[in-house]
């Protein structure tokens, strides 16, 4: 798909894909027979449940397990709730999955209703953060020492590829400038900046935000370097962003808010770039909670035994292993990869190419790095080696000679090195 | 439907640009072959085959049988073994006795890299480390006036560099530079032809299989620092050119200094990586007690490359 250039003088640079012609017309999936929807939430065995199978749901109406958290899922039909089951994620997060069976005559909740008549962060704390593009209203909660002060709307697309970020961009124009608007009343945060493509900046007129421009070449959009185009200093990536006084939200998750406001009536499509065996894109639009599976049948698509489903880009996204996973409110692309195009990770050890160096857009010297990890001396990797400036782009497995996991071993460090942490940290 | 399948589930990214080590290898090899056909083959003959498939087979079973001993899977695939096979034998006379190339690829292979844990792990360029080894042992099979004494060639067959050290500036008065740029010279079997060569090595640098800093850096050292005897004493040294043609400098510069493991990857460490050896060689071949300097120039280097590589650019957003 993207190959080695036959000059490779300098390393190579990866464009993020901008549309110039006109953008296709999403395909819509049926709404499913079942959803199934994720909430971030693991309840102990034996607590009672706040939900039942059996119960009957409303679309739009909140679906929370338990009163000890506050994670919760909203409901992208009515019916009836048939299945609750633990449901294990990628880099150890741990879901509960909530099946709710279709029922026919379509009935709706009027929590979001009620939010309408009196909008509120709080409201949206509780109500919206599962909107398609998944906003997240609770960094907007930050101490008063250290308020948000730029709202980030994040218009590039965040993998190779993929366009469903684009394509919400250049559509829902209008619906963004409403959503920019509401965001404003509710937070009280009145400087809003939108991150677009350069390629494709133009013509925005009065959104009520300031436009800024990024480079395409990945991986400038990932939300570490535009932050740093915003505040115009270099960022490590471990810092949080919020703690900057940035609030990041996905273009979709503001074009979500802005159309339900508008339509008084709670957006439950998400809108995904399909990626096919081919490389070939289509766009998407599927109900929140539909099974991947039905697009693969609403495409006219068949598995062969040991391809591979990514969830998200090809180089940030994650694989899965079966069909029935549930489109999430962040699942910006799918991606379909045959067997014969699988290109599997070796043992080698590092041949000290210096590949990675130069790609590397964090400058880490990932030549040094993967020794202290593939030795597990993380915390020696995390002092002198620089792991926590790695803004997980994945380019150096992608660059690698050997064909190293590198990004793999750098995200297995960390997750390592936050569970010592954790673990310290509940032992006091 | 679907949950039959069972499908390939791994880690991001979940592309590859497509490099790999045997390609590596492999065009590391096609670079050298015209440095090899029109140098040693074309000048001294069948014997010149002899030593490189000598040489190139006997890397490669040394390989395997220490990862038998070892007992560690067959890694000669990836190529490397022939690699330094090859480039072993483009510094031999094509005189070599047999015991000779098979002692040298003994020392390149098993010496040089596998007890070190195989590719990637040798802190010492193994064919430069054979060479020297082999240099101390028996220096009188590294006499290339001596080890092509019995040839009849139609120019003078004498070592530049040996008449250079040992009969000074009027020894190497009538070598036309032209004449060591198309290999009218003896010397290592893919050593002579310097238009190959510079060919071979534009080719690996641009399509990026050797790092183009670290080969113009050594060429750069060369150039420089042979000028500066030069200038300051013509009657003695020989000019930045005859020095940049001459001996193993071509193929130091292309084949030896920028092998991957060790030398340095950051920007700035490779060049002074590059002219400090291009220094140390003019310096050994100008004052020291060796003909050629280059071979152990690259073991100097290479034992700076640690150090060298620690100066490197502070990672993103990162204070101190």
């Amino acid at each position: 798909m993207i190959k080695r250039s036959f000059f490779a003088v300098t390393a190579p640079r990866l464009q993020v894909d901008t549309v110039h012609t006109e953008l296709p017309v999403p395909s819509q999936v049926a709404a499913p027979e079942t959803i199934t929807l994720l909430i971030k939430d693991q309840p102990v065995n034996g607590q009672a449940l706040l939900v039942q199978p059996g119960d009957s749901v409303q679309a739009g109406q909140k679906i929370q397990l338990s009163t000890q958290s506050e994670a919760y899922a909203v409901a992208t039909t009515s019916g009836t709730v048939t299945n609750i089951e633990r449901f294990p994620g990628e880099s150890g997060k741990h879901f509960t999955a909530v099946a709710i069976t279709t029922s026919k005559d379509s009935l709706w909740d009027d929590s979001f209703a009620a939010y309408c008549r009196n909008p509120s962060l709080q409201g949206a704390i509780d109500h919206l953060q599962c909107l398609p593009g998944s906003p997240d209203f609770t960094i907007f909660q930050t101490d008063a020492d250290n308020p948000i002060q730029t709202i980030v709307i994040n218009a590039m697309d965040q993998d190779l590829l993929v366009i469903s970020a684009q394509y919400v961009l250049n559509t829902f124009l209008s619906e963004l400038k409403s959503g920019i608007q509401h965001l404003k009343t509710i937070t009280g945060v009145e400087n809003v900046v939108v991150a677009a493509p350069k390629e494709i900046i133009q013509g925005y007129g009065e959104i009520g935000a300031t436009v800024i421009s990024i480079d395409t070449g990945y991986p400038q959009g990932l939300p570490h370097l535009v932050a740093q185009r915003v505040i115009g200093k270099e960022i490590q990536a471990q810092i949080d962003l919020q703690n900057l006084g940035l609030a990041f939200l996905n273009v979709e998750a503001v074009v979500s808010l802005g159309r339900s406001v508008d339509t008084q009536e709670m957006v439950q499509t998400k809108l995904l770039t399909f990626i096919d065996k081919q490389g070939n894109r289509s766009l998407i639009s599927a109900v929140v909670g539909t099974p991947i599976g039905d697009i693969f049948k609403h495409l006219g698509l068949s598995l062969n035994d040991q391809d591979r489903i990514i969830i998200g880009g090809p180089l940030n996204g994650f694989s899965t292993y079966s069909g029935t996973i549930p489109v999430r409110p962040d699942t910006d692309a799918i991606m379909v990869q045959d067997k014969d195009d699988i290109t599997l990770v070796s043992d080698t050890a590092c041949i000290n190419c210096g590949d990675c160096v130069r790609i590397c857009p964090a400058r880490i010297p990932v030549n040094l790095l993967i020794r202290y990890l593939d030795a597990g001396e993380y915390e020696e990797a995390a002092d002198n080696y620089d792991l926590y400036a790695c803004i997980d782009c994945g380019l150096c497995s992608f660059v690698c000679v050997a064909k190293i996991p590198i990004y793999q071993s750098i995200k297995l460090a960390k997750y390592e090195l936050e569970r010592t942490t954790d673990g310290e940290a509940e032992d006091e | 439907m679907n949950n039959s399948k069972k499908l390939i589930v791994s880690h991001a990214p979940f592309i590859h640009i497509g490099s790999s080590i045997p390609q590596m290898s492999l065009h590391i090899i096609y670079a050298a072959i015209p440095a090899i056909v029109f140098g040693g083959i074309l000048r001294f003959g069948a014997s010149a085959i002899a030593v490189v498939s000598f040489s190139i087979a006997t890397a490669m079973l040394w390989e395997i049988a220490f990862n038998l001993v070892s007992k560690k899977p067959i890694s000669v695939s990836d190529g490397n073994a022939a690699v330094i096979g090859l480039v072993f034998a483009m510094l031999m006379p094509s005189t070599a006795p047999w015991w000779f190339v098979l002692t040298g690829t003994f020392i390149a292979v098993v010496v040089g890299k596998m007890i070190f844990g195989g590719i990637g792990s040798n802190p010492f360029n193994p064919v430069a480390l054979a060479v020297a080894i082999l240099a101390v042992s028996w220096g009188d099979y590294l006499d290339f006036d001596g080890m092509y004494r019995h040839f009849q060639l139609d120019f003078a067959a004498t070592y530049p560099l040996a008449n250079l050290k040992y009969f000074g500036m009027d020894a190497i008065k009538d070598i036309h530079l032209s004449d060591l740029l198309i290999g009218r010279q003896i010397g290592g079997i893919g050593a002579i032809n310097g238009l190959c060569l510079i060919l071979g090595g534009i080719y690996l640098m641009i399509r990026g299989f050797i790092r183009w800093e670290i080969s113009i850096s050594f060429l750069a050292g060369i150039f420089l620092s042979a000028l500066l005897f030069n200038v300051i004493d013509p009657s003695r040294y020989a000019g930045p050119f005859f020095h940049l043609l001459s001996g193993y400098t071509l193929i130091a510069a292309f084949f030896l200094v920028p092998e991957d493991s060790s030398s340095p990857v950051n920007v700035i460490p490779m060049l002074i990586y590059g002219v400090v050896g291009g220094i140390m060689t003019i310096l050994i071949r100008n004052i020291g007690a060796y003909v050629d300097g280059a071979i152990l120039s690259i073991l100097i280097i290479n034992l700076l490359n640690p150090l060298l590589d620690k100066i490197r650019p502070k990672a993103l957003g990162k204070v101190e």
